[in-house]
This record gives C-alpha cells, sequence and structure tokens, in this order.
C-alpha cells in the first residue's frame, strides 16, 4: 500500500529553485520583521541629538571611535563616555575642542560640540545592553 | 575587443586597487605606533576609509573581471553586450577617482565601509545594473541544470544589489532617526554584503578548480548545493553577531547564533576531506593556481574556527571591539578572498603566457610563502592584540594605559603588515605588467 506521504518523493520532487525561493521569502519576512518590531526598542532622536550623528558622520568619527562596539579601534569606545565615571561631557568637550595625540582638531564650534555631547548621551541612554554586559 | 580583454581590464582596476589599498593600509598601521604621523595632513580618520574601499574594490572588481573572462566559456555562448561592459568599466573607473578624491578631501557619509558620499552609490547601482543585464543575458536560464559556480556568481549578484540599498536606508528619517534601527539594520546589510562578494569569489575559484582537475561532476554534485545553500542562509542570517550588544530584539542574536552554529557543518567537512586535500595539494604542489587555492584551504580553516568563536555570545562578549574582529576581517580579505582571487588570476595567466609563467615559478613561490608567512605573524598578533585588550578592559584600564600596553603588539603587526604587503608587491608587479601588455598587444 503506498504511502499517503513519502519524505524521500518530497526530497527528490524539491528543485533548487523551490530551495532558493522558500529562503528568500525566509529573507524578507525576516528583513521586514528587524526594520519593525525587531528594533523597535527606542525613542527617535531629537534635532539636536540628529544634528550631533550628522557632525559624527560628516567628520567619519567611526573610523577611530565604536558605539556598541562597532567602528574603528585607534580612539576609545565612546558609548558610554558620557556617564563614564573617568570619563564624562566635560572631558568628551575638551577632546572636541582641541583634538588630543591622536586625534586631530576639527575646529569644531561650541554649537557643533554641544549637539556631539548631546547624540552621545542619546546613546549612553538607550545602552541598556551594553551596561549589562559589562 | 572580446571578453577575455573586458575581464582584463577589470582585473588590471583590481589590481591597482589593492595596489593603493596595501599602501594606505601601511600608514594606517604605522600611525597605530606613531599617532602624531601625518596626523593634520592624511589622519587615521582618511587613510581607514582609503584602505576598505580600496581593498573591498580590489575584491569586487578582479571577481567581476574573472567573470567576464570565464563566462562565455561557461555559458557556451558569446558575451551579451561588450558596450554594456565597457560603459560599466568606465563608471568603476569614474567612481574610483570619485571616492579617492573624495576622501582625500575628506568628504565622508561616515558610514563604516561605505563612507562615500550616498550620492556615489547611484552610479554604483546603476553600473551593477548593467553587469546583471550582461549576466543573466548571457547564461542560459535553465537554474535547476546549472554548475553550483552559476548559483553562486547569480546570489553574489543579486545580493550585492539589494544589500547596497539596504545599507542606505539610513537615508529615510525612519531608520536615521533610531540608533538601534540604524545600526542593526546597517550590519545585517553589510554582513550579508560581505556574503555577496564571498559568492562572487567563491563561485570563480569554483570554476577554476573544475578546469584544473577536469572533474565536471563535483559542481554538480548534491554536496555542492547543500553548502551552497548553507551559505545562502548564512548570508541571509548570520549577520547577528556584529550586533550582539546592540539593545535590539533579542530573536535578533538567538537567530544568528543558531545559524552561525551551521557552519560547524563546513569545519566538519574540512576536516573529513583534510586527508585527501594535503594528498591533493602534495601532488599538484607545482600548479601555482593549485597552490594558491590550497593556502586559502588553510585559511577558511582557521578563520572559520575564529569565526564560530567569535559567533557564540559569551566569547563574543570579550572579542567584540577588539583587534580579533580585525583578525577575522584580514583572515577573510587576504586569507581566503585575496588567495582564491589571485589562483584564478594565476590560472588566465598561465593561458595568457605560459612561458613566463613558468619562468616565474620560483619567483612566484617564494612570494606566495613569504606573503602566508607574514600573514600568519600578522593574523597572530592581531588576535593576541585583541586578548590583550579585553584583559585591559576587564580590568577597567584607562584607555591610553591600554593603548601604551598594546604597543609590543602594535609594533609585530605593523612589522607584519608591511611585509604582507611587500609580498604581495612582488606579486602584483609582474601580474600587472603582463595583463597591461596582454592588454595593448590586443589592442594593437
Amino acid at each position: 500500500m503506498p504511502l499517503f506521504f513519502s519524505p524521500l518523493k518530497l526530497y527528490r520532487g524539491l528543485k533548487k529553485t523551490s530551495i532558493f525561493i522558500f529562503l528568500f521569502i525566509s529573507y524578507i519576512a525576516y528583513s521586514a520583521w528587524v526594520y519593525t518590531d525587531g528594533t523597535n526598542t527606542v525613542r527617535a532622536m531629537n534635532e539636536k541629538e540628529l544634528a550631533g550623528k550628522n557632525i559624527y558622520q560628516k567628520n567619519n568619527c567611526t573610523s577611530c571611535h565604536q558605539l556598541f562596539g562597532l567602528g574603528g579601534f585607534l580612539g576609545p569606545e565612546l558609548t558610554t563616555a558620557i556617564s563614564d565615571k573617568n570619563r564624562g561631557a566635560v572631558y568628551a568637550k575638551t577632546f572636541l575642542k582641541f583634538g588630543g595625540n591622536r586625534m586631530p582638531n576639527f575646529h569644531f564650534t561650541n554649537e557643533e560640540i554641544d549637539e556631539v555631547i548631546a547624540y552621545l548621551q542619546y546613546v549612553d541612554n538607550n545602552a541598556s545592553t551594553y551596561k549589562n554586559n559589562k | 575587443m572580446d571578453h577575455k580583454k573586458i575581464g582584463s581590464l577589470f582585473i588590471v582596476l583590481g589590481l591597482s586597487s589593492l595596489f593603493l589599498g596595501l599602501f594606505f593600509g601601511s600608514i594606517g598601521g604605522l600611525q597605530y605606533l606613531l599617532p602624531p604621523f601625518l596626523k593634520e595632513q592624511l589622519a587615521f580618520q582618511k587613510t581607514r576609509p582609503l584602505h576598505v574601499y580600496l581593498v573591498i574594490n580590489w575584491i569586487f572588481t578582479s571577481a567581476v573581471g574573472c567573470i567576464y573572462y570565464f563566462l562565455p566559456t561557461v555559458a557556451g555562448r558569446k558575451l551579451y553586450s561588450i558596450k554594456l561592459s565597457l560603459v560599466q568599466f568606465s563608471l568603476q573607473v569614474l567612481i574610483f577617482l570619485i571616492v579617492v578624491i573624495f576622501f582625500f578631501a575628506g568628504k565622508f557619509s561616515g558610514r563604516e565601509y561605505l563612507e562615500f558620499p550616498p550620492w556615489i552609490t547611484l552610479i554604483i547601482l546603476f553600473s551593477w545594473i548593467l553587469f546583471m543585464i550582461n549576466f543573466f543575458k548571457t547564461i542560459p536560464f535553465k537554474f535547476n541544470d546549472v554548475p553550483v559556480y552559476i548559483w553562486s556568481w547569480s546570489t553574489g549578484l543579486i545580493f550585492f544589489f539589494i544589500t547596497m540599498t539596504e545599507a542606505h536606508l539610513w537615508l529615510l528619517p525612519y531608520f536615521n532617526n533610531n540608533i538601534i534601527r540604524d545600526l542593526t539594520v546597517q550590519w545585517k546589510a553589510l554582513g550579508s554584503m560581505v556574503g555577496s562578494w564571498n559568492m562572487l569569489v567563491y563561485g570563480t575559484s569554483m570554476f577554476v578548480m573544475e578546469a584544473i582537475t577536469g572533474d565536471k561532476k563535483v559542481c554538480r554534485s548534491k554536496t555542492s548545493f547543500f553548502f551552497y545553500f548553507l551559505g545562502l542562509t548564512n548570508l541571509m542570517f548570520n549577520w547577528g553577531h556584529h550586533t550582539y550588544i546592540v539593545p535590539s530584539s533579542p530573536i535578533v542574536k538567538e537567530v544568528s547564533y543558531i545559524i552561525s552554529m551551521t557552519e560547524l557543518l563546513i569545519l566538519g567537512k574540512i576536516l573529513y576531506n583534510f586527508r585527501k586535500s594535503y594528498v591533493d595539494a602534495k601532488l599538484k604542489y607545482h600548479h601555482l593556481p593549485f597552490r594558491l587555492l590550497s593556502f586559502s584551504d588553510g585559511w577558511v580553516f582557521l578563520n572559520l574556527v575564529l569565526a564560530i568563536l567569535i559567533s557564540i555570545p559569551a566569547i563574543n562578549l570579550y572579542t567584540h571591539g577588539t583587534h580579533i574582529t580585525v583578525a577575522h576581517a584580514m583572515g577573510a580579505t587576504i586569507g581566503i578572498n585575496t588567495m582564491l582571487l589571485l589562483g584564478s588570476i594565476f590560472f588566465i595567466l598561465d593561458e595568457m603566457n605560459e612561458s613566463l609563467m613558468e619562468k616565474l615559478k620560483k619567483y612566484f613561490g617564494f612570494s606566495i610563502v613569504l606573503l602566508n608567512i607574514s600573514l600568519v605573524i600578522f593574523w597572530l598578533s592581531l588576535i593576541a592584540s585583541g586578548i590583550a585588550k579585553s584583559i585591559g578592559m576587564q580590568q577597567n584600564n584607562l584607555f591610553a594605559v591600554i593603548m601604551d600596553n598594546l604597543q609590543p603588539y602594535f609594533k609585530v603587526f605593523t612589522a607584519s603588515g608591511i611585509v604582507v604587503m611587500l609580498a604581495l608587491f612582488m606579486i602584483l608587479i609582474p601580474v600587472l605588467k603582463t595583463f597591461s601588455k596582454d592588454i595593448l598587444l590586443k589592442e594593437k
């Protein structure tokens, strides 16, 4: 008596294109979830924080600094730079104003420095997993 | 003008890109040792993107060149359009020049690995569409019957387009205004983009391996397709280890961890085949393309072990944000991608100028061994530097103290990095000369 369901037959019938299509649809569904619920964990940035982020990007700060461990290693990790007891906002402002041994002087205005600090504060406030891991 | 000349043009552009990329990489290494070195004129903020862009450009451009070179042979028909490929090549040269000029001028988008201004991406995507048209119009559309390298190339082509677009979603406020979404999607795109270029490079080397051994069955076997689909699954879902400490949903971490453990199957296969690979490598060691492919096998093994280890969250916690990540990147781009691409390029050179290859066999053989020995030292020093940094971080040392303690490791990785560069220069210079001569000869 023939079996109603034959795994071997199913495997033989499974074409490479079907496997590809199945994986591709899964990828799209997973991407959609990542874009929405998977990353809906923090509030959106305000204008000042966003301006700080733009300055951070335009000057390619990621070449030397990391946020959440992502970026270059020549400068210190900045995820918790503001709440760090050894650093803090004033310390960060000094580097932004004058540069350092490794860091060039970017000649930021006071307003730009405040915006970068606001951005780093936003990152710090949302670094729950980073702080827990520490 | 034929498809082989088009392929050679792309390869020359790729080799030139590698040449410059290595140079800027060495300057970056020196800046670790001597922080004030060129700090105001050509800061690390510029040398790092120059190095990264040029090396990635080497991988993509040379892979495209090899595909153009082999494609009509694989498809059994002429390339769909030489004109399209020439337009694509001209655009690639234009992009190359614009990006380098913009980096020197300090104009950045500030997005890691894709630091050039976003409008340049439109030209990149347009040139890629031209490549896709040429590729898909040339190959036969019977996907269930074609060898695995056609699947691999097709996947690389499609996913580069998807991931390059995805990497620019930050231009939309919905993504840009939320740091967690922005970082997660950025690294999702970049992780999969690496998978896309791996597909292009692996496809090329699978074709070369088939041509060297003459065994047509391997690239049509169920095992090959099983590992292709395993690679595809990893390309799609195994990017989350980049963002383990980003506070997105924990499911991202769990999916990535489960998928990354499937890499153990690849590791198992390498170990299972070790004896056969070793015997084959010994038998065909005299054949330079085969030798390069064999060295890349060793790098696949080393890098896979490292990748699996850093995918384990409890280990990733200590390795993340250290040079262990750089060791993984260098092992993959130089040890695997560069070795495979050079293997394919040497295979082409064999066809192009066999007598010259025979004459330079010892010279190339020495350069390849020097490259691999210096790369092992470079790779180990990066790992050692990462471990030392991680210990310093656990002890809550100040950043300046950690950097001071890392100086001996920086000395080793800068010195060995310079030897890697010199060994590659030794290989690149005669290769570039031969390709350039061939292009000029055909032109006449």
